[in-house]
């Protein structure tokens, strides 16, 4: 079937999408075209010279990756800026970075779903797969950091020759627990919810090899009542059980800090800082990634401005957390009257790294600030230009915890300064470039949005929308079929 | 339209789905096995020697005592292995001109060292003393084995740290009176009386038991 | 400890011949076999020079070349650390047993090392066969148990890899027995002409049989000349004492009897002849007693700021031009007869109060004070400071000085003597010239042309431990046996002999001098070991049989009776005219030995290159040292390049600010821009001999110094570029890491150094842990609980007990490169804050080891439980389990965790291979290390005393940085015990822990700095933070 018989209701294609932001879908919608427009992205697949110029940049950079990492382990972690004492630097700061970004995706999957948001549902599907890229390029880091990383298994408990535990106080071997159970959960989430829309792309895939590949994925689905009812079941125990975690991990991570003595780092206020830090840097990604999405693939009536609006307004609040996180922490490094606090914060102020300080402040705090405008809220260019403010402003922030933390700390005489070096970089770009190569293909193997949902989201917009679209209002699982037999 | 698949699939997807569970359990039992095995460890191999040198002749039908070759173990961290004229005070008058102790008299000619294939060995972190466990009451049979019944010697223990650490942590299990120290039969009548006299030399010969498991007993 | 006495050649040879201990054999077979390591051992030149430019090239050089040893005795590398995973391994026996060497344990040996001739004893550790660590040798006089950096590090310079190897003829290989032929050749034709062409050139030589020899030499050849040259030797006090007394005489001083000590440009504490006694004599005056008074005073008065200026209760920065006229002044005050009128001088004018004060002081302690003068003040100076202690009756019995027959074979002024051979060379008189050692063409003044006139003499021989500057000037070049490896002796500061033995075959076949000599006389094959005998023969004391008398020396270090002669001499009257003190425009410049590669003998000793120099903590370079305003005047900042011009002569010199550092003087370091040394020394700093010149050898005028616009990064340990230069020192005084009070405040407030401490450390019990020692297990005696006490007011900061470290403990050398990124590898550093004014501000020392904590923080952190508590209080650091997250250093507040960021051991290069502790796991790449309180040698302690069936008594047990510090103020040992040195000390009220205030509970902990300050001078404050 050929999409462009179908009628393109609103979609005029420019970045605008529907102005008003009031839709999370536009007008005139029905399952099948919402079915043809999404499916079609991965199985007609239209040359995109879009995709093709990001897909060769992207693997551009995961050959600097590769290129780093053989390095790293052929001479050690020498070839890294570190020193004494700043013996963490870019590695830990790239690998708290990514773990924050994989955040926003099960966040919006998850307990928006809970809550009943239904504008979740047409961004859920790609922010999920963000979250599991971004935890993919999180893990590198922790691995890679290690001085002797083949012995990276001594860190989980496993029967040895050795008799040896991990040590179960060490923050760290919690990490590996928390980023592990989350990166898994988040992979069945994702898994359980592209069912059904892989049935349909096995029904409608021409090609044999994608058919089969499709159909064993799709777990025999055949979008029966007893399906549905299942993966119902199956789709809310997940996200009941995915939610903890969303809060869970980042506190865990947080605790590599505040777990220490050191000055800046042992603090109370992290669990929670980190976790609206996490959450705010993860919609900017999504932000980052759905405004060049929609333009890219003209889906600016699935991504409409009010799912915009509505990220722009969580990057608000979680901003405005977090502007109170470092507000406290400079509050308790006076009000606590210790010396090596006190120190600590105006070294960050003032001492060799005080441009840092000052503009992670500018990028998190200042910038947000004109997310209070509606007009702002509603311009793509400002918000994805505000998104990568936020972006670097995040990264900024772990660096300023890791660095200007460690580089004067209780000892003067052993005090001393970080300098990066071409393989901090080197790693940190090749990182970036792993992320967008595995979402590249995603995007061109997977619908990058709920097919199913987006049904759902026709149904029950059905009337707001001015109502007409299909005949007959089914359930979805007769939408399902509807389709399946349609095609 | 046509299935994809045979129905018959469902049934192989779900049985291996559920059977993936168990071969994961069970390849970690394989694993946990294999590395405890003599394959990995080593034990029971009869290692080839550029002489062959039977302990049991030596030990057994000779009743040479282990000190008169391995004169520093009671005093060294290493037990010591006999320089060449050790073998020639006997072998210098008999069995002057058997082919097999040919190697012996050539390292004595050549003044060349003997080279010996290492048999039990201890990675280089892990710092062994000889002269300390004999003071304390741990018998060479206890780590080495019945040497006395091997023609050619091989290791009888795994020596991995689990099983150091197995004596370490209840050596009462383990050690024995002095003067039976180097006595190959030697053995407790039962595993009570064993664990009696065990508390007692833990007592007579100090013993630190919750020392000896500390890093620092072994790791430098 | 044990000793073994008497040489055992087969033990020795072990060390080649792969008939080793444990750990060991496995290497030394591959050493045997490779043919790269016999290539290694063969090979002229070592090849890929071009590497050694650049330090990190250098090290991948290290780390490439050689036989591939590369596991030996490294567990830590094999992935995995199970038995199943080691390569296989041989066991070597030996054919032949030799007695006394049991495999497994260590021997030690008495021996000495000498530097400018002088002796200093050391018992040496040997394992089968090898030296890994030199330790003071109680017995000797000159080093009564400690020992220094650069005594210590000698025994890196015995494997050293770029050591000459062969005799080589116009710098191609050659042999030994070639070499004699030709000699005796040349020979035949001297004796012929009565030796008129024959000169010798030797550095000072105190040792006896040498002294035979070349006398022996001498007679057989009269006409013969004996020439000698050190450059960095005290020329000054022979000339002074000489002009004092009429005659030749050698001095000893006994600080330990002086309440007053006035240091003119005198680093006595860590520099120049008989440093370790005198520290131990100022060490044990350090203590204020039970009636908290019985301090000694230090005074200085320097240009540059040195060890013992950073000591002193008060320093005074005069250019070095001034201390003559200062010492004059004061030498009038204290009524010395006969003195002209002092050369005016404004800044000693100003001095007049320091001046009036000291004087009392001085006056007030006749008989009990001392005046040391340094070796770079002239003569003149010297003898004022014999009349002085004279007039001041310190020369009188038990006195602080006293004066002895000297100590060298032959005084005589070297400058002279090595002008007058170049003399004798120019004008071609010389025929054969022998260099025994030394390296003149390099260390040789500017204005003495010694490479040039040295080229006019046909057959000139060269014996030295490296292809050096000289070597490649002589026809002939003949690799000398390293002090370590060949038969000697050697006098002390006294005079005591010690008997050198060598400790292993030599590594590279070389030939000590004695041989040498004894070649030349005719004596071919005469091993050193019967030509030392043969000296001692005739000296048995009577009724002593000479095998026992020889034995007992050897096994003692020290022969009996052999201390010079004290003389009784009084200073002339009339000292004869002030010389003429110059004084010119420019700055003046003060020429210093390095105080690590000192004349350039140690460039290429990686331990001593990377030890950060004590004060300036400056590594791998020298640089020109000025003070603050100074260099605020010029505009420069550390690294900034500047010409030096002296004389007409120039080098081109990076600046390095040095507070303290006198005002129009600027320091150079001799030692460095050597341009024929090994591939550690090669490219390091620039040639202060090229500026230097034998008529001003202490100082001079009228230098001028240009900015050129080039920096080069100075690799000093402690920051400077980024940090405010006091930020550190007041904050760590203002954070009561270092705690610091007068004497006399310290009779005021008793606990002074617990003052205003912030949040009081939690008492036991007041925290939710036990507070307690590792509560004691039924059945078994109670568990040592070790600690360490460091007594702040006793430490110089002369950073032996760094390198003793470093080389117990196998610390791996990292390069220039490294240390600029701050990843020097020590497990004991010193460090160093400056207080007050940057003009001259008062220096604390604080060695900063391991704590040990009871609550260790990084022992919560680590994922693996590499790093753990032992039940004797023990932070224990176990590599093998190591993964190197690094998050046990980010958790150390005290930052005493290093980081094998790359493979920083060098595991290739054989030779150094052999310089390893055997006790110590060698580490790798990806691992934290830090101190372990020398647990290799608690174990052994706790074999020794359990296998008797006993317990560590104190004292049996000493660590390496202990039993080096030469002032004595590291203790260490079992703190549960009452009854030992240390638990007393830690019940001291001056005992306190480093950031105590975080529960650490650290086991290492600090004696508060006590200062005697002269209240005429300093008027005294109450103690606020801390003290002062």
């Amino acid at each position: 079937m050929a999409s462009e018989s179908l009628p393109r209701p609103g979609g005029r294609g420019d970045g605008e999408g529907h102005g008003d932001g009031r839709h999370v879908l536009a007008p005139g919608h029905t399952f099948a075209t919402v079915t043809d427009k999404i499916s079609a992205l991965v199985l007609t697949r239209p040359f995109n010279w879009r995709w093709f110029a990001g897909f060769s940049a992207s693997i551009a950079l995961v050959m600097l990756l590769s290129m780093t990492v053989v390095n790293l382990l052929t001479f050690g972690p020498g070839v890294w800026g570190l020193d004494s004492p700043v013996m963490w630097a870019w590695d830990i700061t790239n690998f708290v970075w990514w773990i924050g970004i994989g955040h926003a995706g099960t966040l919006i999957s998850a307990i928006l779903l809970l809550l009943k948001q239904e504008w979740r549902t047409s961004i859920n599907r790609f922010a999920e797969a963000m979250t599991l890229f971004a935890v993919a390029c999180a893990g590198l880091f922790p691995l890679l950091h290690m001085g002797r990383p083949w012995f990276f298994y001594w860190l989980t408990p496993y029967p040895n020759t050795m008799a040896m535990w991990p040590q179960w106080r060490s923050p760290l071997v919690w990490d590996v627990f928390a980023v592990s159970t989350y990166g898994t959960v988040s992979l069945l989430f994702w898994y359980v919810g592209l069912i059904p829309d892989l049935a349909t792309l096995r029904d409608r895939a021409q090609n044999k090899l994608a058919r089969i590949i499709y159909a064993v994925l799709a777990l025999g689905w055949r979008g029966s009542a007893i399906h549905w009812h299942r993966y119902r079941t199956a789709y809310l125990l997940l996200a009941g059980l995915a939610t903890p975690l969303v809060v869970s991990v980042h506190t865990v991570v947080s605790l590599d800090f505040s777990g220490g003595i050191e000055p800046g780092w042992h603090s109370t206020i992290f669990p929670p800082y980190f976790v609206a830090g996490a959450i705010y840097s993860g919609f900017a990604m999504v932000m980052t990634l759905a405004i060049p999405l929609r333009k890219a693939f003209e889906l600016q009536d699935m991504i409409t401005m009010k799912h915009l609006d509505n990220m722009a307004k969580v990057m608000l609040t979680t901003g405005l957390l977090v502007t109170y996180g470092y507000g406290m922490e400079a509050f308790f490094s006076y009000y606590s009257a210790n010396t090596y606090e006190g120190f600590l914060q105006h070294n960050r102020m003032t001492g060799p790294y005080w441009h840092t300080y000052y503009l992670l402040i500018l990028c998190n705090c200042i910038t947000i600030q004109f997310l209070w405008l509606p007009a702002v809220r509603r311009n793509v260019y400002m918000l994805f230009a505000i998104s990568i403010v936020v972006n670097i402003g995040m990264w900024l922030e772990r660096y300023v915890i890791i660095v200007t933390s460690l580089h004067r700390d209780f000892v003067p005489a052993a005090w001393g300064m970080f300098r990066a070096t071409f393989w901090d970089y080197g790693m940190y770009w090749g990182s970036i470039g792993l992320f967008f190569f595995l979402l590249f293909i995603f995007i061109r193997v997977l619908p990058v949005i709920s097919i199913a949902e987006m049904r759902e989201l026709v149904h029950e917009t059905a009337g707001r929308n001015g109502g007409h679209g299909h005949g007959h209002v089914a359930g979805p699982e007769g939408a399902s079929s509807s389709v399946t037999t349609g095609a | 339209m046509a299935q994809v698949f045979h129905p018959s699939m469902n049934t192989f997807a779900r049985v291996t789905i559920f059977g993936a569970v168990f071969f994961a359990v069970g390849l970690l039992g394989v694993v946990y096995a294999v590395f405890r095995s003599p394959y990995m460890t080593g034990q029971y191999v009869a290692v080839d020697q550029p002489i062959q040198f039977s302990h049991e002749h030596h030990v057994n039908a000779l009743g040479l005592d282990c000190r008169y070759c391995h004169t520093s173990v009671e005093t060294s961290s290493f037990a010591g292995i006999p320089p060449t004229e050790t073998c020639m005070t006997c072998h210098s008058q008999i069995w002057r001109d058997s082919a097999m102790l040919a190697p012996v008299r050539e390292s004595l000619a050549k003044n060349e060292p003997i080279r010996w294939n290492r048999v039990h060995d201890v990675p280089d972190y892990a710092y062994f003393n000889h002269s300390i466990h004999v003071a304390k009451g741990v018998g060479c049979a206890s780590c080495h084995g019945r040497v006395d019944q091997m023609p050619l010697i091989w290791k009888d223990q795994p020596l991995t740290m689990e099983w150091c650490l197995g004596c370490h942590r209840e050596p009462e299990k383990h050690l024995r009176p002095r003067e039976e120290i180097f006595n190959m039969k030697w053995a407790a009548a039962s595993e009570r009386e064993q664990l009696e006299l065990g508390r007692k030399l833990v007592e007579k010969n100090h013993v630190p038991v919750h020392r000896l498991s500390d890093c620092s007993t072994c790791h430098r | 400890m044990r000793k073994t006495s008497g040489p055992d050649f087969s033990a020795l040879r072990a060390g080649l011949d792969g008939q080793t201990g444990p750990r060991f054999w496995r290497s030394l077979e591959e050493l045997a076999e490779t043919d790269e390591f016999t290539h290694y051992l063969h090979r002229e030149f070592p090849e890929a020079a071009s590497e050694w430019a650049d330090p990190t090239g250098r090290r991948n050089f290290l780390r490439l070349m050689g036989a591939s040893l590369a596991l030996a005795g490294v567990g830590v590398t094999a992935p995995g650390c199970d038995v199943y995973n080691d390569p296989p391994e041989k066991i070597l026996p030996y054919v032949r047993q030799p007695e006394n060497i049991v495999l497994g344990k260590a021997l030690h040996y008495a021996t000495a090392v000498s530097l400018g001739g002088v002796g200093t004893g050391v018992v040496a550790e040997t394992h089968e066969g090898r030296p890994t660590m030199l330790e003071g040798n109680p017995k000797h006089p000159d080093s009564l148990g400690a020992i220094d950096a650069l005594t210590q590090a000698s025994l890196l310079g015995l494997y050293d890899p770029d050591r000459s190897q062969v005799v080589a003829k116009a710098r191609a290989i050659s042999t030994y027995d070639s070499f004699l032929g030709a000699t005796l050749g040349v020979m035949d034709a001297q004796r012929a002409k009565k030796g008129a062409g024959l000169r010798l050139l030797t550095p000072s030589i105190t040792s006896p049989t040498l002294a035979r020899q070349i006398r022996a030499l001498l007679a057989e050849f009269p006409d013969a000349k004996w020439h000698q040259y050190e450059p960095a030797a005290p020329h000054a006090a022979r000339a002074g004492l000489k002009l004092a007394f009429g005659r030749d005489v050698s001095v000893r001083h006994r600080v330990r009897n002086a309440n007053v000590i006035l240091a003119l440009d005198a680093d006595f504490l860590a520099n120049g002849v008989g440093r370790l006694a005198d520290a131990r004599g100022y060490g044990i005056r350090r203590d204020p007693g039970p009636d908290k008074n019985g301090m000694n005073r230090l005074y200085a008065v320097e240009p540059t700021l040195t060890v013992t200026g950073s000591s002193a209760d008060h320093r005074l920065p005069l250019k070095a031009a001034d201390v003559l006229p200062f010492a004059l002044t004061l030498a009038r005050k204290l009524g010395v007869s006969g003195l002209p009128e002092p050369p005016a001088s404004t800044a000693v004018a100003a001095q007049a109060r320091f001046i009036e004060a000291l004087a009392k002081d001085l006056q007030a302690h006749k008989g009990k004070s001392l005046v040391l003068v340094g070796a770079n003040q002239p003569p003149y100076v010297h003898a004022l400071g014999a009349a002085i202690n004279h007039a001041l009756g310190n020369d009188g019995p038990d006195g602080t000085v006293e004066y002895a027959e000297p100590i060298e074979a032959e005084p005589v002024d070297h400058f002279a003597s090595l002008a007058d051979l170049c003399k004798a060379m120019a004008a071609g008189k010389v025929d054969v010239l022998f260099v025994l050692g030394g390296n003149p063409a390099y260390t040789a003044p500017a204005d003495v042309a010694f490479a040039e006139s040295v080229k006019k003499v046909p057959f000139k021989v060269h014996l030295g431990l490296y292809e050096d500057e000289t070597a490649a000037l002589c026809d002939w070049h003949v690799a000398e046996a390293h002090e370590l490896e060949a038969w000697g002796d050697v006098r002390g500061r006294d005079g005591t002999v010690t008997i050198q033995q060598p400790l292993i075959a030599p590594l590279y076949g070389g030939v000590s001098a004695i041989e040498l000599i004894s070649g030349v006389l005719g004596h071919p094959g005469r091993e050193g070991y019967e030509t030392v005998r043969e000296t001692w023969r005739d000296k048995t004391p009577k009724g002593q049989d000479f095998e026992t008398f020889w034995r007992t020396s050897i096994h003692d270090g020290v022969v009996a009776g052999t201390a010079a002669a004290v003389v009784k001499v009084e200073p002339k009257a009339d000292l004869g005219p002030v010389p003429a003190v110059e004084t010119g425009e420019g700055f003046e410049l003060v020429f210093r030995p390095d105080p690590t590669v000192w004349d350039g003998r140690y460039t290429n000793n990686g331990w001593l290159q990377e030890l950060p120099k004590p004060v300036t903590k400056l590594t791998w370079d020298n640089a020109a040292f000025m003070s603050l305003a100074t260099a605020e005047r010029l505009g420069a900042v550390d690294g900034d390049v500047f010409e030096v011009a002296y004389k007409g002569r120039k080098v081109e010199a990076p600046v390095m600010v040095l507070p303290g550092h006198a005002e129009g003087s600027i320091t150079v370091h001799f030692g460095y821009g050597r341009s024929r040394t090994g591939r550690v020394g090669s490219g390091t700093g620039f040639n202060a001999f090229a500026l230097w010149t034998s008529d001003a050898p202490g100082f001079g005028p009228g230098a001028s110094v240009r900015k050129t616009g080039a920096t080069v990064r100075l690799a000093s340990t402690q920051e400077h570029r980024n940090v405010d230069w006091n930020l550190p020192g007041n904050t760590a005084k203002e954070r009561g890491i270092v705690r610091v009070a007068t004497q006399a405040e310290y009779r005021e407030h008793p606990d002074f150094a617990h003052h205003g401490e912030h949040g009081h450390e939690p008492k036991k019990g007041d925290t939710l842990y036990n507070a307690d020692f590792p509560p004691p297990t039924p059945g078994s005696e109670p568990d040592y609980q070790w600690g360490m006490v460091i007594n702040l007011s006793a430490c110089t900061g002369c950073e032996a007990c760094v390198l003793a470290c470093q080389a117990e403990n196998n610390i791996p050398v990292v390069g220039k490169a490294q240390v600029l990124n701050s990843r020097e590898m020590h497990w004991l550093e010193i460090d160093r804050y400056y207080e007050g004014d940057p003009a001259n501000p008062s220096v604390h020392h604080q060695p900063r080891l391991c704590m040990h904590c009871e609550k260790a923080p990084c022992e919560v952190v680590c994922p693996v439980a590499a790093t753990a508590h032992d039940h004797e209080g023990l932070n224990v650091m176990i590599y093998n389990r190591c993964v190197g997250t690094r998050y046990c250093s980010n958790n150390c507040p005290y930052k005493v965790r290093h980081f094998n960021f790359l493979q920083f051991a060098d595991l290739r290069t054989p030779s150094l291979a052999l310089v390893n502790n055997p006790d110590v796991t060698v580490r790798t790449r990806g691992v934290m290390e830090k101190c372990t309180y020398c647990t290799q040698r608690i174990s052994q302690a706790r074999y020794a005393a359990e296998i008797k069936g006993g317990r560590i008594a104190d004292g049996d047990l000493v660590t390496a940085c202990q039993s080096a510090c030469p002032t004595r103020a590291i203790v260490f040992g079992d703190i549960a015990d009452e009854s030992t040195a240390v638990a007393k000390l830690k019940a001291d009220e001056r005992n306190y822990g480093m950031l105590a205030e975080l529960n650490t509970r650290p086991r290492t902990s600090y004696l508060a700095k006590l200062r005697n300050p002269n209240p005429e001078i300093e008027t005294q404050t109450e103690p606020t933070h801390h003290g002062v």
